[in-house]
């Protein structure tokens, strides 16, 4: 039998070692990367002072805590607005929603951006050219001004604050699958050729299985870079729009909204406990974010390195 | 007489040649040019030839992985090159593909366990409950241990990867399997099991083949029969017994020459073939192999040779064969 002449593939006492995906070799090369691992402790810090920091805050938002305008203090460690609101509560609350934005937008731009780029990509033909053509346009659109016209718009019809964060979100999400559905697109142009995919046609396995199963699986590491990154820009993207008054609206916290809400010359100079708590979070997210972004790039897709 | 399992006729399958600044279509590889056969079940035949012979694409033609230019192929009476694609992905477990590199033949993402049993799923042929069953089954029929479901390509050698490739094809339950030199990109001690491996699952489960190789050692084994092809075209094709005691194209003769006899008595003048392989972009007219053949005369160059059964079951594509 063939077992009897085979002694190299069956040995049945052969220890059983705990398989090695892929993934678990790139975790462990990523672990080894100083830079990403100290971004990914500023991020998950970020999360937990963010997310269960509120919880342990005396003051409310809702209430006028203090005085107005006051400078940190053992009260209120990083002072007080104008309305006399704890900072550091505005700065945690404003966390939670901009990092929020950042991750949802972040999920939208990922499934819009890879489907349609492995649509593309394995269909070939009009589909290809409909979907690639339609993110050529995206891509050639500048987006702020974009975004700019399309928060007006959104400030024109009066969508509740509460409702509009939500709408900001899939805005930047929607705004930016382009580049990363031309990235799969790329991918699954050359990896529809390899010989496994003829083995999958062989078997007639179905279109969906092969594209997401087969397809998009090969090209994640290239979707979890981008994506990281993208978190990155969508929290800045909501930054510069909170900013200009039209992304996130007062009353909900944002960073971008609490930096525009110190927007005159007596707060920039003499209050500075307004705008540097927010501003040191998103520079401090952004570059962590970015720098998880590049170790991911390393661990996952060492022919990506420049 | 019953019906043959795999009736190949007049198939042709050319890949049009892109030039110019338009890219318009300036000519066509004649990868296959003209084929004809048939396998009964049961069957092992041989496919032999040089590196680029069209090979690959006869076999990658006949189960409509590319599309035929011309021709058909029945398979169990129907035309597959007819089919639907939702009727042709019903009529895949039937015919499977073994391939030959077993580094690129399998997803580098997909564990054992998936890679072989997704399909069988996938048809509904098999519950996702009894499937582990199923391919644990097929990993000890073809060699490999039960704990092997839950690993990925990357960790197995070359042979065990080529075993995973034919269990993929076998828990299919396929009666017609084509096999692209399973076994040449293997080292040499491998090649024999698995080659073993293919002829006890043929004998076990009545399989038919259809068996690429550029080697006709390789082939020597496991066919009953064996096919000869040049430059796209069958030159001759015969039961192995027959083909080794008799060849009647010289092509074939050269092959045989080339293989080496252990039989110091046997006598074995070695024909070296002239010149290059000419491009099946633009074949020489005539007999394609007058270019090479040291029996060539004038009528070679203008006439094609008609592919006729000379003896019985023995065909064969020459003026003169068996003439010399
Ligand atoms: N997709 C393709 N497009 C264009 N030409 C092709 C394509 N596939 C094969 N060919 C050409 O068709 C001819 C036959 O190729 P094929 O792969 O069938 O040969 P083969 O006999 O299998 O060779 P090998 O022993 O090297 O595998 C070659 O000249 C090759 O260049
Ligand atoms: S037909 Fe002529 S050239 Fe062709 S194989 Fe026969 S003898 Fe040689
Ligand atoms: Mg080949």
């Amino acid at each position: 039998m063939a077992q009897a002449v085979d002694t190299t593939s069956t040995n049945a006492e052969m220890p059983k070692t705990k398989p090695a995906s892929p993934w678990t070799l790139a975790f462990r090369q990523l672990r080894r990367n100083k830079i990403a691992m100290s971004g990914l402790i500023v991020i998950i810090m970020m999360f937990l002072i963010c997310f269960v920091g509120p919880f342990l805050s005396p003051y409310s938002l809702e209430t006028m805590s203090g005085p107005s305008n006051k400078g940190p203090s053992a009260s209120h460690w990083l002072g007080t607005d104008k309305l006399g609101r704890d900072i550091l509560l505005r700065v945690m609350l404003a966390g939670r929603i901009s990092l929020l934005v950042g991750l949802v937008a972040m999920m939208v731009s990922v499934a819009i951006g890879s489907t349609l780029g492995a649509l593309a990509g394995y269909y070939r033909g009009w589909v290809d050219t409909i979907i690639m053509r339609f993110a050529d346009i995206m891509l050639s659109i500048p987006a702020l001004p974009l975004l700019i016209i399309l928060g007006a718009v959104l400030s024109d019809i009066q969508v509740p604050p509460d409702q509009r964060i939500y709408l900001v979100m899939f805005l930047l999400g929607f705004m930016s699958w382009p580049g990363l559905a031309r990235l799969v697109r790329g991918q699954i142009l050359t990896l529809r050729e390899q010989e496994f995919m003829q083995a999958a046609e062989v078997l007639g396995l179905r279109d969906k299985r092969k594209i997401f199963r087969h397809l998009i699986p090969n090209t994640i590491p290239i979707i979890i870079v981008v994506a990281t990154l993208s978190v990155a820009g969508a929290i800045l993207m909501e930054s510069v729009l909170s900013y200009l008054g039209i992304g996130v609206v007062p009353p909900t916290p944002s960073w971008g909204n609490m930096i525009s809400a110190a927007n005159n010359l007596i707060d920039f100079k003499k209050r500075p406990w307004l705008w540097i708590p927010p501003g040191v979070c998103i520079f401090m997210t952004v570059i962590a974010i970015n720098v998880i972004g590049d170790g991911l790039r390393d661990a996952l897709d060492p022919k990506m390195k420049k | 007489m019953t019906e043959p399992l795999l009736e190949v006729n007049h198939l042709k399958k050319y890949f049009p040649i892109q030039g110019g600044i338009m890219q318009r279509t300036v000519g066509h590889v004649r990868a296959v040019d003209d084929i004809t056969f048939t396998l009964n079940k049961g069957e092992a035949l041989g496919l032999v030839g040089e590196s680029g012979c069209g090979k690959s694409t006869t076999g990658r033609t006949i189960l409509r992985l590319l599309e035929k230019t011309e021709g058909t192929v029945k398979f169990k009476g129907t035309d597959l090159h007819e089919l639907s694609r939702k009727e042709l992905r019903a009529m895949r477990p039937k015919m499977q593909l073994v391939f030959q590199d077993p580094y690129s033949s399998l997803n580098p993402r997909i564990n054992v366990g998936t890679a072989i049993g997704e399909a069988l799923v996938d048809h509904g042929l098999v519950s996702k409950h009894e499937i582990r069953d199923r391919v644990k089954e097929i990993l000890s029929i073809c060699g490999l241990a039960p704990y092997h479901i839950d690993r990925y390509p990357h960790e197995f050698s070359g042979g065990q990867r080529q075993r995973i490739g034919i269990a993929r094809a076998l828990i299919m339950n396929p009666e017609f399997i084509v096999a692209d030199e399973p076994v040449s990109a293997l080292d040499v001690s491998i090649q024999a099991q698995i080659i073993n491996l293919l002829s006890d699952l043929q004998e076990q489960k009545n399989l038919t083949y259809l068996f690429i190789s550029h080697d006709l050692s390789v082939v020597e084994h496991l066919c009953n029969r064996i096919g000869v092809m040049y430059l796209g075209s069958m030159v001759e094709m015969a039961p192995r017994e027959e083909l080794f005691a008799r060849p009647l194209h010289p092509y074939t003769k050269a092959l045989l020459s080339a293989i080496p006899v252990p039989d110091p008595t046997r006598k074995s003048e070695r024909i070296v073939l002239q010149g290059d392989i000419p491009s099946p972009a633009n074949p020489p007219s005539g007999c394609k192999f007058h270019t090479r053949c040291p029996f060539a005369k004038e009528i070679c160059k203008q006439q094609v040779p008609k592919y006729e059964e000379m003896a019985s079951n023995h065909f064969v594509a020459c003026h003169f064969a068996g003439e010399f």
